[in-house]
């Protein structure tokens, strides 16, 4: 069994590799070649997990060492490989949503002549995430961090042709880098304190090391985290990141990348155990960015950019999960597993509303649609209902349990807090939520006309986009339920990252009214505004904090002075530095040597007579220096 | 008067062994056959210029040269093969010659390198042939006035020099002994065996030949000048010594023999004639390796000298003539070392920034590549400084790589022409590289070797005798060993840049094709560079099998 676990990852692999040298020739039949590598990868995935159900929870964890990466006395780095509950739940959600939106983008890229490319992206996506999760050591993940960075960047900028996806393409691998930076950092750290970056080593020696140290590791993998997963301060890359393909929107930056950042933090669970302040960090970066996200995705009028806000928002919630330590770990990867259903399912609705709006964005240009594209509005309400948490539904069982968890941190003050952020972000969900719903299936058609005058004609989509649709609905409805009754979620995680009931400060029935309160009345609050008035076309201006969370809360403002402006004035005074004194330096020394060559050239004058002095003089002063040398 | 009495007054002489003759010598011809395989082609050279007809010479010395030298080439590969450089090194020739590890490495690598250096002898297409065939680069009457009727008949009537393969083949006779060689007089006669060919053939060159023949007397003069101080260090050593055998001296420098000459009694054992001695012997040989100060020869005798001899003259005499100082060295003097470290240390020092610094200045791309030479003379000292095992096979590989990398890029220089032959002012080189890549690349090849730079044999040597001058105490010196590869990287570097990133030049010179005989060297230069470079391995292994000297 062990021996099946390279081939998830080289599956994918293979199809990259396929694809991105096979040429023109593939051209006809790439697409197919790629979807069939990342099927072929979720069945042995899922013969795997039939294996692990079968032995007992202690035994499940598999290992497999391929061959020594870096051999070298004192650094050992192998390319090895870790099959646990963990990793075994995030191979299934890979391959299998991944499976399902290469199926969707064969029908949505179908005219697009770079199409075979698209697809050898997604299957080295694919491969890299396959990596980063199945990888046992820090650093052979890191090799699957920077593989799907890579990815990403590929598939934001796939239609480079475009100014903006270019930049966005290049600003989400800018920032992500910052974030990268942090987790090599982490990774020396451990190095230098445990001499090994392997999981099992690294995670059982934790009690060797200061709390110190533990928290420098912890801080740092943490601003890995934010990179990958688009939290607060580096959050600014994901909106532009809409510009790539819908599908990539739905896998890469909705279901599975962005949730890296969770995983990393979940897996060294033990380190952040030990060194409760960068818990405390991880928890505060969690409660921010929900409510950033939230507020962000209530202002957007890019149907793309409100999900990218409420992704932002949704990842937050997790990473407050994963700050809460025992008590939260399991139910940050639940509501990452659902939340990969219904956020990946409502991407897909959305790729399918400006698959029949002429490629159309802006929500005010939408309106009425639902009686036009039927499948498309049951499947994108069913994720509606699951993101805000609708009682019986996915989101429902894992939100509800992460806002319980919170409100349980640390038995007081910090657990009202965390609690009632958690509980006010719920509220701002479905206010957002029920806006998108509203202005894209309801109400009058706002339809307008394309940059070419060409009027739109909305339509269903084709079947391979609405079966992956359909899939993932029923995911949306049922996972949650299926994972919360007895428990079995948490007792299937339990073995790999530690459980401990919550005690939250409030009684649990308490905070489940409350949270069906509150979107209830976020709800209602979304639909007076935009069912009961005519929504208009152009957007008004706006109250300040509407205009601000247009703007994205101004990060970028805020980046730009900050960073850009800093680092340009550091930039200048580097490169003046560098001009003035190094080259200064440089070139002296260069001319110095230059000018001495010329001195002593002139000493080569040609004639005979002065060599042989020369070879006499030398003569005389190293029998002199032999002669010295003893006397000395 | 008793018959008793008369018979007392004499007696019968007592049986004398008779005066005999001088004890004929013991030769061992099979250990010396590299070296006689080689002198008896010559004079069969000699012979062949004599009597074989005008048109058929060329084609027949340079077969007898190639075979001569493959010949002597595979009786050094049979001496190794049977033990000669490990188990049974011995003293050869009543004590003249050594036949051991070192003389057996650096006699292969010398008849390797004369035999791709004798190719580029042999070209004949690169010059424009004649109304009487086709030419080298060699005079077409050495003996005619340049610019006289008599030499203008010489070209018309299209003769050729073809005594320069017996020249060569006699010079290197000399070289095979030269590190070989285990008394004072062998090691001296020798010299002068390979030098006095040395100074005919840079006389020789068919053009600029005023600039060829001054070289040559100038390197004559100041060859002569230095043979006069080495030979009189060898009379100092053999007054210190009583004898002039490198293993007698060597145990006289130890203390361990007490026995004096009575004619020498007044000096021998006397430590300054050891040391004068010495040191005018080591001058002798810093000459011929063109260390500074004793290098001033080398950039004018470079540069006058035809080519194909330049690459030759390069790569063979340092062979040999760091061999003869490694042995001198390391057998000899190993007793004294306390006394001529110091000594070497500077010199290696001032050999190494000199030749390094001053050819940032240089605009001529054979002085350029004098001046380099000059440099890596004091890269390889660093080596032979170092007084330990590695020292002495790291040298040993040095001179390996740096040998055909040397021949390889003279071989180049042949190839860039205009009207007036060979174009070897840098600024003509402009461009070189739009215009023929493959040549240009090459040549970048072999700077880049020059320079050091990994995946090149120039990095691999450079790495083992620094690690060896390290190993042997002398830090500091690689430390000035690495600033000077970096001054020197500076230069070689400009040449790449130069002509890979400049504008041609509109009259710029133009690449002539070669026969396949310039193709070899070139090929093998590059080959040898670069598996040197990349699976040093095998060669490494095999320096430090031979790096052991018998006494």
């Amino acid at each position: 069994m062990e021996n099946l676990i390279a081939l998830l990852v080289a599956a994918p692999l293979l199809g990259a590799v396929v694809l991105l040298l096979g040429g023109r020739r593939l051209d006809g039949t790439g697409h197919l070649l790629g979807t069939v590598l990342a099927a072929a990868s979720f069945v042995v995935g899922a013969v795997l997990f039939a294996d692990m159900l079968g032995k007992g929870a202690e035994e499940r964890t598999l290992t497999s060492t391929l061959y020594s990466w870096i051999p070298v006395e004192g650094f050992q780095a192998d390319v090895a490989f870790r099959l646990d509950q963990l990793s075994m739940t995030f191979v299934l959600l890979i391959t299998g949503v991944g499976t399902l939106i290469h199926l969707y983008s064969i029908g949505y890229m179908e005219h697009d002549e770079r199409r075979r490319r698209f697809f050898g992206y997604l299957n080295l996506f694919l491969a890299a995430m396959l990596l980063l999760v199945l990888a046992d050591n820090y650093l052979l993940l890191y090799v699957g961090w920077e593989g799907v960075g890579l990815a990403s960047y590929l598939l934001i900028g796939f239609w480079q042709h475009k100014p903006s996806a270019a930049t966005a393409a290049k600003k989400a691998f800018l920032v992500n880098r910052v974030g990268d930076v942090g987790l090599s950092i982490a990774i020396m750290l451990m190095f230098t304190t445990f001499g090994t970056f392997a999981f099992g080593p690294v995670l059982s020696s934790v009690d060797g090391a200061s709390e110190g140290t533990l928290t420098a590791i912890g801080l740092m993998l943490l601003l890995a985290a934010c990179g990958k997963s688009a939290q607060v301060p580096l959050q600014s890359w994901l909106g532009d990141a809409m510009e790539g393909p819908t599908p990539v929107s739905a896998l890469i930056h909705a279901a599975t990348m962005v949730t890296a950042g969770v995983y990393l933090i979940v897996r060294s669970g033990a380190i952040f155990n030990a060194a409760p302040d960068a818990q405390l960090a991880v928890v505060i970066v969690g409660a921010v960015t929900l409510l950033f996200g939230a507020i962000v995705g209530c202002a957007k009028d890019d149907i793309k950019k409100a999900l990218a806000g409420s992704t932002m928002s949704q990842i937050g919630y997790m990473v407050l999960a994963a700050g809460l330590g025992p008590i939260g770990y399991a139910f940050a990867i639940m509501h990452l597993v659902t939340h990969g259903f219904f956020k990946a399912g409502l991407f897909l609705g959305a790729g399918s509303v400006m698959h029949g709006m002429n490629d159309e964005v802006d929500m005010r240009r939408y309106g009425g649609l639902r009686r036009y594209m039927p499948v498309t509005f049951v499947t994108f309400g069913l994720g509606y209902l699951a993101i805000i948490g609708f009682p019986g539904l996915s989101g429902f069982w894992s939100k509800d349990k992460i806002i319980e968890a919170a409100f349980a941190y640390d038995d007081g003050v910090r657990g009202w807090i965390f609690g009632g952020v958690a509980l006010l972000g719920a509220g701002i969900t479905a206010f957002y939520m029920t806006r998108v719903m509203i202005m894209t299936f309801f109400g009058e058609k706002r339809w307008q006309p394309d940059a070419e005058g060409n009027p739109p004609h909305p339509h269903e989509s084709p079947k391979s986009m609405t079966i992956p649709m359909i899939v993932l609905a029923f995911g949306s409805v049922f996972a949650g339920g299926f994972f919360a009754v007895g428990d079995r979620f948490v007792n299937w995680l339990a073995p790999v990252t530690e459980f401990e009931h919550p005690h939250p400060v409030i009684s649990v029935p308490a905070i489940t009214t409350a949270t069906v309160v509150v979107l209830l009345a976020g709800a209602a609050v979304a639909w007076a505004m935009y069912g009961r008035r005519p929504v208009p076309v152009e957007a008004p201006r706006g109250s300040l904090l509407t205009r601000a969370a247009r703007r994205d809360l101004y990060q970028d403002d805020v980046n730009h002075v900050v960073l850009v402006r800093g680092g340009e004035h550091l930039t200048r005074s580097l490169v003046y530095v560098d001009h003035t004194l190094v080259d200064g330096v440089v070139n002296g020394t260069a001319a110095g040597f230059g000018g001495l060559s010329g001195r002593l050239r002139r000493l080569q004058n040609g004639y005979a007579r002065s060599y042989a002095v020369s070879m006499f003089g030398g003569a005389a002063i190293l029998v002199a220096a032999t002669l010295l040398m003893r006397a000395v | 008067m008793s018959a008793t009495a008369v018979h007392s007054l004499w007696t019968t002489a007592a049986e004398v062994e008779p005066i005999g003759s001088i004890p004929a010598p013991h030769i061992e011809y099979a250990q010396l056959a590299p070296v006689l395989i080689v002198v008896g082609a010559a004079l069969v050279g000699i012979l062949v210029e004599a009597f074989v007809p005008r048109r058929a010479r060329y084609h027949t010395q340079l077969f007898l040269t190639v075979v001569a030298l493959a010949a002597a080439f595979a009786a050094v590969v049979g001496l190794a093969a049977g033990g000669y450089a490990t188990t049974k090194a011995q003293i050869a020739a009543m004590g003249a010659i050594a036949v051991d590890g070192p003389a057996l490495f650096l006699q292969g690598t010398i008849l390797l390198a004369s035999v791709v250096a004798v190719f580029t002898f042999a070209e004949r297409r690169l010059d424009p042939a004649g109304d009487g065939g086709r030419v080298d680069s060699f005079a077409a009457m050495a003996a005619a006035v340049p610019g006289s009727d008599q030499e203008k008949a010489a070209v018309k009537a299209g003769f050729t020099t073809t005594e320069v393969f017996p020249i060569s083949l006699f010079a290197v006779a000399g070289m095979l002994v030269f590190p070989a060689a285990n008394d004072l007089l062998t090691l001296f006669i020798a010299l002068e065996v390979f030098s006095l060919p040395l100074y005919l053939l840079c006389a020789l060159a068919r053009r600029k030949r005023l600039l060829s023949q001054e070289a040559a007397v100038k390197y004559f003069l100041l060859g002569a000048f230095s043979s006069a101080f080495m030979l009189f260090g060898i009379a100092l050593l053999y007054g210190y010594a009583g004898s002039v055998s490198y293993a007698r001296i060597a145990e006289v420098v130890d203390g361990s023999v007490r026995t004096i000459d009575p004619a020498l009694a007044d000096t021998m054992g006397n430590d300054a004639l050891l040391l004068v001695g010495g040191a005018l012997l080591l001058m002798g040989l810093l000459f011929k390796v063109g260390a500074v100060p004793f290098h001033m020869w080398t950039p004018d005798v470079y540069q006058g000298a035809p080519t194909p001899v330049t690459g030759f003259m390069a790569a063979a005499t340092k062979i040999a003539a760091f061999g003869a100082l490694l042995r001198l060295l390391y057998v000899v003097l190993p007793g004294l070392a306390w006394d001529w470290r110091p000594v070497m240390w500077g010199v290696a020092v001032v050999t190494m920034l000199g030749g390094a610094i001053v050819a940032i200045t240089q605009t001529d791309v054979k002085r350029l590549l004098a001046y380099s030479s000059i440099a890596h003379a004091g890269f390889i000292l660093a080596g032979v400084i170092a007084m330990r095992p590695e020292g002495i096979s790291s040298v040993l590989f040095y001179l390996l790589a740096y040998s055909f990398v040397t021949i390889g890029a003279f071989a180049v220089v042949t190839l860039v022409r205009d009207a007036g032959g060979e174009a070897t002012h840098l600024s003509k080189w402009a461009g070189l590289g739009r215009r023929s890549p493959l040549v240009a690349a090459v040549f970048a090849v072999f700077l880049l070797a020059f320079a050091g730079i990994p995946l090149t044999s120039g990095f691999t040597g450079k790495f083992a005798v620094f690690k060896a001058a390290a190993e042997g105490g002398a830090g500091a010196l690689v430390v000035v060993g690495v600033i000077s590869s970096a001054i020197a990287a500076f230069f070689y570097i400009r040449v790449i840049v130069l002509m890979f990133f400049s504008e041609p030049k509109p009259e710029g010179p133009t690449v002539a094709v070669p026969s396949p005989l310039t193709m070899t060297t070139i090929g093998v230069g590059v080959a040898v560079t670069l598996v040197l470079g990349v699976a040093p391995q095998y060669f490494l292994d095999l320096a430090g099998q031979a790096g052991v000297f018998v006494r």
